[in-house]
């Protein structure tokens, strides 16, 4: 019987034997670059807005407070976005002929909402709760990086379930004093050696926190 | 959503099925110790009932029978599954994010705003509480402050918020059947006016369904001064023209009740825990009264017993201690012979065959002198309520029952009204008639002929809330304003008024029943409905009172009347010890008892439907969808047939029959009813219409077709034919979801709880929790919800389902869809009957939601750990985990879980969204889903207690079923708290878990049902 495969075929299978897992390996590394590439979650691309406002600008150098502008955040679900109203109460009187604000004095004289693009936006089966992170003693930052430093604001976290998982499974590590939710340059627990995580751990206590088992629940974010 | 009912409503040559209800009659007498089943077919163990049992869903429930056909189908599988998972690489679409230019001062986004406001039904006023998201009002809940809700809600009001979104409502004026506009109709009707006011208006009628409402009671009679001449009629196709009968000439005089107080209570062919316009009142005030029994064990004071006489099972039939099947017919008769025992002597002998269910009666009456009550129904000529009045003076009854001013403005007998109206378009002298609401071409008695007579009419101006059968009859219908978008006021039964505020800007170019008189009375719009509410409630009080009675007012949701005006309501009467005489004949118009059909002599009775009432709610995609308490006949009604009846005439179950009734027929699907009065054939009305609307149209049949001034509520001399060979499908859901004859329902005697608290039949016993060698899987160190369900007060009204359907945004699926057992109620109430009679069962509900197993079967089949625990003993169902295996249902002993077959939310339509519960995911097709507890309101309670470093308080979590329930059947908490109100009840004897003996350990568990039969009437 004459021979079916040439002496080739060794090394064909070989590279095969090789070559298909890496092939698999790198199909999977590719899959798995662009579900974390920028693209993909969204991090790190400051979005264009109708009017370009800039938090470094308000919150870093004029020092207003989060709560001026997202004033829900510490009673609703939704953080909130200010009414035209609230731009206008310091913007009726300063930079009143800026191009860069017509759209807010359109708003106000059309009655027509600025349509923001958001940036934040989580899937319609996720049910995120502002006001109880604010009131456990997660900070603004922690979620939404330095808004003190970014001119247009971006997504600084992949929103990943993944990443919310962190927190609701070690919530000592993320967790700070409550006085410090609103501060800018909060600094969380696992950054602050000093404190340590004794500290930590007795603000998860003292904040009434739930129990990691109660807080990786699914309906705790999914109903 | 709305899924075109399917057209398989009449099957042409089915095969006739076998009649065996003679073989039916022997299993049921020969079956031992308490037998509860749901259907005849139950009870015959037909090869369809089996299937029903044995499947999760029936044979063809899990197939694709619709075109495309099978290899369609199976190409597109292929490529289902060839991409399955590509789907999941879709990138989120870019959001736009609008906040407000001004935001209100009150609203904070993501927080949702309550509103008090009310709802009419046949013109009486219910005190409501309405959310609204960001000014879209989405949940409709009762008012725990108004007196005729006291928090509950019943299925039309739950439903009420559908009914405005409702995409087939007209949406610009119309000049027959053309788009128009309001400056054009008032541009034709100026003229008309000026020429009815050269005539004191006496070619001018205006006709409103009952009105209650103060101020437009104010507009009308202001419009009759500027034309004297005409005249205002007033209809209601389920009135109360005989139940204001007590005494003669004066129509505003209205039997108030308390049935708290009522230890014998008596009701002749009267659904007062449903039907009546104070039934929520009534239900908690009867519930609270039955609660005594079970509350204080101990206690050894008499139980209240409720007898009930009615030709057709409701709800009220159905909670009763002693039922008797009587023809409606037979009503007055008797209600003669019970005035006659109680007038003649204490030891009353009567004959008959109601013998002694009524010496039983008139017994308990006697005993309970003082607190006893005799409640007759609408559908019952005048006679009858005289005769009740005159047996509840006898009886000394002051304490629970009463007499005072009905809540309407100007109260009319409303037939004769109509009748004179009638008259009138027939005889040409009507030129301007204008319909405020209602459907008189629809729903007016048939020998009255309104259409006819609207054809008659120069000008006929309709105002409503769609373009329906009466619009089509009219020169220019002009949408109406639904009660939230617009201002309005009302009175409760008992007379409290409220102001009707609305949530949300009238959606399409609507008017309220205000602003259309408004523009009568002055010729041109002069002010909104608000203005013209405001004004007239000013004008009742002193200015400087005003400003804060009206906010009162409209914050509470209603005024509360002060003693004084309660008292200045009341009618005293002349509190007799005997019935002087007990046929007053000569004092009341109408003596006349009118004559017992005799056997063979057959009678048609009509009733408002359980669920779309007089016919105004067809339309309602969630109402039409409700299994009907009893029946549980889903979109149609039909001919409902006792068994005996079905036997004479050889009918089965969907057989097609003709009804004819004095001169007019009409073709109907048969239903059996266990319980039916022997020769009574009940028709519900409001069915057949044929411009409800893309869901109410063609549905079931119309009563109103054979309905006369002269027989409202029931006729005798009813011929029924059966039509060979045709076949009308109808779809129940009795038998969907059966549990298999196993130990479900528990019930007992007052006499056996007595005796032993933990009563009822334990065929099998709940496993101990240490009865095992595994150690437990779950542990719940913190809260740990459950529920307890009272069967002894649920009266099986359907408002959970409601409820439920509005809180977590349920589709419905159609009439086809029904019938394959694919309806996606998250909470069902399961009917049973019980007892060895065919003809006279007891009557049980069950509501039954997801029992959130701590053991749950459901869990550990799932592949993909879509179902899981939590730590507070919740069964989860994770939508985004799901991928539609349905296992977990296939598993679930209970068959509570629910499988979107196919994409039933309609995510296009725009009313739609914006009904849906932002806080409750859209489920799309392929997902499993089932009750929740209302998680998301465990959520929002929890979250507000941990933002006070708090615990959750008993009672702030209150589930959607459980708020709204009239009885408070439904109790949810935590069970780890041993003090709150639902661990109490679960520690009663009378609890137990369905299915329990399988170890699932089951949170919602139920109540023993505790029954008082009268063992002297034979039950």
């Amino acid at each position: 019987m004459a021979q079916i495969f040439p002496p080739g075929s060794n090394q064909a299978v070989r590279a095969v034997i090789v070559g298909v897992p890496l092939a698999v390996l790198a199909v999977v590394g590719a899959l798995y670059a662009v579900e974390w590439s920028p693209w993909a979650t969204r991090m790190w691309v400051p979005i264009s807005q109708p009017v370009p406002f800039s938090h470094k600008h308000h919150v870093g150098q004029l020092g207003i407070d989060c709560r001026y502008c997202h004033g829900g955040v510490e009673k609703s679900q939704y953080a909130g976005l200010p009414p035209t109203e609230t731009c206008m109460t310091c913007h009726s009187q300063l930079y009143t002929d800026q191009a860069m604000l017509a759209p807010v004095r359109q708003s106000l004289v059309d009655n027509r909402p600025i349509a923001w693009t958001k940036v934040h936006d989580l899937p319609d089966f996720v049910y995120f709760n502002h006001s109880i992170h604010v009131n456990k003693g997660i900070g603004c930052t922690s979620c939404h990086g330095r808004l003190n430093e970014m001119q247009l604001v971006w997504q600084d976290q992949s929103l990943y379930m993944t990443w919310c998982l962190q927190c609701h499974r070690h919530p000592e590590k993320y967790i700070a004093d409550r006085s410090e939710v609103f501060n800018p340059g909060r600094v969380a627990a696992k950054d602050d050696p000093a404190k340590g995580l004794d500290w930590a751990k007795k603000l998860v206590k003292d904040y009434h926190v739930q129990s990691s088992g109660v807080l990786t629940d699914c309906y705790t974010c999914h109903r | 959503m709305m899924n075109e009912a399917n057209d398989r409503r009449v099957d042409e040559g089915d095969a006739e099925r076998p009649n065996n209800l003679g073989a039916l009659r022997a299993r049921l007498a020969a079956a031992d110790g308490p037998q509860f089943w749901r259907s005849l077919e139950a009870v015959s163990e037909t090869p369809e009932f089996n299937q029903w049992l044995h499947r999760e869903f029936p044979r063809g429930a899990s197939e694709w029978t619709d075109a495309p056909n099978r290899r369609q189908f199976l190409k597109l599988m292929a490529a289902s599954f060839a991409l399955a998972g590509v789907t999941a690489c879709t990138r989120q679409p870019v959001e736009k994010v609008l906040p407000y230019v001004k935001q209100p001062e009150e609203l904070i986004p993501g927080i949702p705003l309550v509103y008090a406001t009310a709802m009419t039904l046949g013109g009486y006023g219910t005190g409501l509480l309405v959310e609204s998201n960001e000014g879209r009002p989405t949940k409709v809940e009762g008012n725990p402050e108004h007196p005729m809700s006291l928090g509950a809600a019943n299925v039309f009001q739950q439903a009420s918020v559908l009914e405005l979104y409702d995409p087939d409502r007209s949406r610009t004026v119309m000049r027959a059947g053309e788009t128009s506009s309001w400056e054009e109709f008032m541009a034709d009707l100026v003229p008309a006016l000026a020429e009815q006011k050269a005539k004191q208006g006496a070619g001018m009628r205006i006709l409103t369904e009952t009105v209650t409402s103060p101020t437009l009671a104010a507009q009308i009679s202001e419009l009759l001064k500027f034309y004297s001449q005409a005249k205002w009629h007033q209809y209601e196709p389920w009135n109360r023209d005989s139940a204001r009968h007590a005494q003669p000439d004066k129509p505003q005089v209205e039997a108030h009740h308390d049935f708290a107080q009522a230890q014998t209570i008596v009701a002749l062919d009267s659904d007062f825990l449903f039907g009546h316009p104070a039934s929520l009142a009534y239900a908690r005030q009867f519930a609270r009264k039955r609660r005594e029994v079970t509350e204080n064990a101990g206690s050894a004071g008499a139980a209240v017993r409720l007898y009930v006489a009615e030709p057709t099972p409701t709800i009220t039939g159905s909670m009763a201690d002693e039922r008797l099947a009587c023809a409606a017919g037979d009503v007055p008769a008797l209600a003669k012979e019970m005035a006659r025992l109680i007038a003649a002597d204490r030891t009353p002998k009567s004959s008959g065959p109601w013998a002694k269910w009524l010496e039983a009666a008139v017994r308990d009456l006697f005993a309970n002198r003082g607190a006893s009550l005799v409640i007759a129904g609408e559908g019952q000529p005048g006679v009858v309520h005289d005769l009740v009045a005159a047996i509840n003076d006898a009886l000394i009854n002051p304490k629970t029952v009463s007499y005072g001013y009905c809540a309407e403005a100007v109260p009319v007998r409303q037939v004769e009204s109509l009748r004179s109206l009638a008259a009138d378009l027939h005889g040409g002298e009507v030129d301007l008639l204008v319909v405020v609401g209602g459907n008189p071409a629809y729903n007016a008695p048939v020998d009255l002929d309104i259409p006819g007579g609207l054809r008659r009419v120069k000008r006929c101006v309709h105002l409503g809330l769609a373009y329906n059968e009466t619009a089509q009859f009219c020169q220019w219908h002009v949408p109406e304003s639904h009660y939230l978008e617009g201002w309005s006021d009302t009175r409760a039964f008992n007379g409290a008024p409220s102001v009707i505020q609305p949530l949300i800007e009238p959606l399409y170019q609507s008017r309220t029943a205000h602003e259309l008189l408004d523009a009568l009375v002055f010729e041109q719009s002069t002010r909104g409905a608000h203005d013209i509410v405001y004004e007239h409630w000013r004008s009742e009080y002193t200015a400087e009172e005003f400003e804060k009675a009206w906010r009162r007012t409209v914050h509470d949701g209603v005024k509360r009347l002060t003693n004084v005006e309660t008292a200045a309501k009341r009618i005293l009467r002349p509190w007799l010890n005997v019935v002087p005489e007990y046929v007053p004949v000569g004092v009341y118009p109408n003596p006349d008892l009118g004559t017992a059909p005799s056997p063979g002599n057959l009678e048609l009775v009509f009733k408002p439907d359980p669920s779309v009432w007089d016919g105004r709610f067809a339309n309602n995609g969630w109402l039409q969808e409700l299994p009907k308490p009893i029946t549980k006949l889903t979109w149609d009604n039909a001919a409902l047939v006792s068994p005996k009846l079905a036997e004479r005439l050889k009918l089965a179950n969907e057989d097609v029959v003709e009804l004819a009734l004095r001169g007019r027929s009409i073709h109907a699907p048969v239903w059996i009813v266990p319980g039916q009065a022997e020769n009574s054939v009940t028709l519900h009305l409001g069915y057949g219409r044929t411009m409800a609307g893309h869901v109410g149209s063609g549905q079931g049949v119309n009563a109103y077709a054979l309905r006369t001034s002269d027989m409202m509520g029931y006729g005798s001399g009813l011929e029924i034919r059966k039509i060979e060979g045709k076949k009308w499908r109808l779809a129940s859901a009795q038998e969907h979801h059966s549990l298999e004859g196993r130990d479900i329902y528990r019930t007992a005697t007052v006499a056996e709880f007595r005796k032993d608290s933990g009563a009822a039949p334990k065929e099998s016993e709940e496993p101990k929790q240490d009865e095992t060698l595994y150690p437990p899987d779950h542990t719940y160190p913190g809260y740990a919800w459950g529920m307890a369900i009272d069967l002894n007060t649920c009266i099986g009204c359907n408002a959970c389902m409601v409820a439920c359907q509005s809180e977590n945004n349920i589709p419905i699926v159609g009439k086809g869809e029904v019938i394959n057992g694919r309806e996606m109620h998250w909470i069902r109430v399961d009917g049973y009957f019980s007892g060895k009679d065919l003809d006279a069962p007891e009557f049980y509900h069950q509501p039954v939601p997801c029992m959130h197993c701590e053991n749950a079967p459901c869990e550990v089949v799932c592949p993909v750990e879509a179902t899981v625990h939590s730590p507070e003993g919740l069964n989860e169902q994770i939508y985004n985990r799901c991928i539609g295996t349905r296992y977990c249902s296939n598993n679930c002993p209970y068959k509570v879980r629910r499988f979107n077959f196919l994409q039933w939310p309609d995510n296009t339509t725009l009313q739609f969204k914006m009904q849906r519960n932002p806080d409750v995911t859209v489920r799309s097709r392929g997902v499993m889903e089932k009750c929740t507890y209302c998680v998301q309101r465990i959520n929002e309670v929890k979250i507000t207690s941990e933002k006070e470093d708090r615990r959750v308080r008993d009672g702030e979590i209150l589930t959607a079923c459980q708020q709204t329930c009239p009885t408070e059947a439904i109790v949810f908490g935590d069970v780890n708290d041993p003090t709150s109100r639902v661990s109490r009840l679960k520690k009663q004897p009378r609890n137990f878990g369905m299915l329990a003996e399988l170890g699932t350990r089951p949170r919602t568990t139920y109540l023993t049902r505790i029954t008082n039969p009268n063992q002297e009437a034979g039950g």
